[in-house]
């Protein structure tokens, strides 16, 4: 039919807009951005922690090194609480009440950045800086508001890990005796693990990539950070807080600082498919 | 230890890290709910705002995110839809799919700063749109476009097959099958993802700041500069400007993001219910 043949160009050409959109971002911004670290020279950019734009130095090294800094932080935290929730909510919560919590860790996914950086500020920044001594704006409280931040992220990928787990493994494990428990941790943890382990990653992925909760509560200052009580400076908060009256080398400059964020991110999100692809095949196997 | 008494500490512990979460949020929701609410007023609501935003209300930044959310998931929701479509309707699994999931993947992925260094330097310079509503709503459209076609895609393909055959056998040609039949029976599932698609946009900052710039007047065409409210509560609050009128702010954004969640947690309901069914 005629019709049908046109609404499947059409459509053909609508479904390849994610691609177009993908292809034409990273064109723009490497454009923009790649120029300058040549120019400036790809060691010192990347191998420098000297940053002064008004100077011309454009060093990213500080800031490479604040993002992992925060992002493993906000990993470590994530990861503890994000297991114990999927754990809970997928093996020992009553069908109800996981079937009722499940929305609400939506609805934490769905409140803005900036409010949680706000209540970071008013309420976390305080009580580091009087219990643990340092401005309080620092490299802890940025992985900790990140932390609850990718909760959702890590959480619901690892439910739908630990629920792939077929359900004969765990009855297999019970009938032979063990305990829920022993259960969990040696058949249901091993047998997701690599669904997990995607899950971490790219909850890594949300956290460096996130900007306006970051530049509340880190502090912002350019050295690297000696201690986790240290304020610091990520390749985000970097961006957002300099394109505002940023012209010339310096716009350039953060526009390659965008390029180092992607290519960090790219790398995390191909791991964490490598990761995901080896449990397909895997399963597959007979 | 006991292998049971170790499963009751475990599990203790873990319900423990469960309740500390929802307690968080909880704390977060009340902290600025209970802060903002008195300070909302049918004034604040409706009038513009005085020096810097200290005085008067938020009336220009709400239009602004209604219409650069709006107008973002409007361009992105027939884009996004049309695409699932196409991957469960039209096509059969190969590598031109594959290729689009990966793209979408990816394009999820992108954090929302990039996408405003994109927009940024595409939408308002090389496309001569300047800092404006539609530079703001073009590169929002973008940023949610993986959601929509992701949410899509489940809800089509959870539409039973025996409809489709239905619908064939009746002599409907491919198109009708797809319009009347399966969009319709997947229109909740649709609708959910779109919802939260519209919140996600909402809650954006990073992306509207370099997109749609921070002026406070109100926005008179899609080429005028607009501040949205989640912007706006960014600079009340960073800047020193108000805090009343910042925890305000954030209050009107939470209730818009709460209202948001509910209607798509209902709309899924439906769309299970009658799944089931």
């Amino acid at each position: 039919m005629k019709r049908d043949g046109v609404i499947r160009a059409l459509l053909l050409g609508v479904a390849l807009s994610a691609i177009f959109g993908l292809a034409l971002i990273t064109v723009f911004i490497f454009r923009e951005g790649v120029p300058i670290i040549l120019h400036v020279g790809v060691r010192k950019f990347f191998l420098s922690t000297d940053w002064d734009p008004s100077l011309g130095r454009f060093g990213i090294l500080s800031m490479v090194v604040g993002s992992l800094m925060v992002t493993v932080g906000a990993a470590a935290i994530g990861v503890v609480f994000s297991l114990a929730l999927a754990i809970v909510l997928t093996q020992f919560s009553p069908p109800g009440l996981s079937a009722a919590l499940k929305p609400v860790i939506e609805l934490l996914a769905g409140i803005p950045s900036v409010v949680y950086g706000f209540v970071g500020v008013v309420t976390l920044v305080p009580l580091i800086r009087h219990w643990l001594g340092g401005p309080g704006l620092s490299v802890l409280a940025a992985s900790i508001v990140l932390g609850v931040m990718i909760l959702p992220t890590i959480t619901s990928i690892a439910i739908d890990a630990l629920e792939a787990v077929p359900r004969s493994y765990l009855e297999g494990s019970i009938a032979l005796g063990a305990t829920r428990w022993q259960t969990v941790t040696m058949v249901l943890l091993r047998a997701a693990r690599s669904g997990l382990i995607a899950a971490v990653i790219l909850g890594m992925g949300r956290a460096i990539g996130e900007t306006m909760a970051v530049i509340m509560v880190a502090g912002n200052a350019l050295d690297v950070p000696h201690s986790l009580l240290a304020p610091v400076r990520t390749l985000t908060s970097n961006i957002a807080l300099e394109m505002g009256y940023a012209s010339g080398d310096h716009r350039k400059a953060l526009f390659a600082t965008g390029v180092t964020l992607f290519a960090i991110i790219t790398l995390l999100n191909t791991a964490a498919l490598a990761v995901s692809r080896r449990r397909v095949g895997k399963r597959r196997a007979p | 230890m006991k292998p049971m008494v170790r499963q009751r500490l475990a599990v203790g512990f873990m319900w423990m890290l469960t309740g500390i979460t929802f307690a968080v949020l909880l704390f977060i929701l009340a902290f600025i709910l209970v802060h903002g609410l008195p300070h909302i007023t049918w004034a604040f609501l409706t009038q513009s705002p005085a020096s810097m935003g200290r005085q008067g209300g938020i009336f220009p930044m709400i239009v602004g995110t209604v219409l650069v959310s709006g107008l973002a998931v409007l361009l992105a929701a027939p884009i996004g839809v049309g695409t699932a479509v196409y991957l469960s309707e039209y096509t059969r699994e190969g590598r031109l799919t594959s290729a689009i999931r990966f793209g979408s993947d990816c394009l999820a992925g992108v954090p929302s700063i990039i996408f405003g260094l994109f927009g940024f330097v595409f939408f308002a310079i090389t496309l001569g749109m300047g800092l404006s509503v539609l530079s703001g709503a073009l590169t929002l459209a973008l940023m949610v476009l993986p959601t929509i076609i992701r949410t899509s895609e489940e809800a089509i393909r959870r539409v039973p097959n025996s409809y489709r055959e239905v619908s064939l056998g009746l002599g409907g040609t491919r198109w009708q099958t797809v319009f009347y039949v399966v969009l319709r029976s997947a229109l909740p599932g649709i609708s959910t993802g779109i919802v939260l698609s519209l919140g996600r946009s909402i809650s954006e900052t990073a992306a509207v700041m370099l997109t749609a710039g921070s002026g406070m007047r109100l926005p008179r065409s899609l080429f005028d500069s607009s501040r949205t409210l989640a912007l706006h509560f960014y600079l009340l609050s960073r800047e020193g400007i108000s805090m009343p009128n910042a925890y305000a702010t954030a209050s009107v954004l939470i209730i818009a993001i709460l209202a948001l969640n509910f209607l798509a947690y209902a709309l899924m309901r439906k769309f299970a219910v009658k799944a089931s069914r």
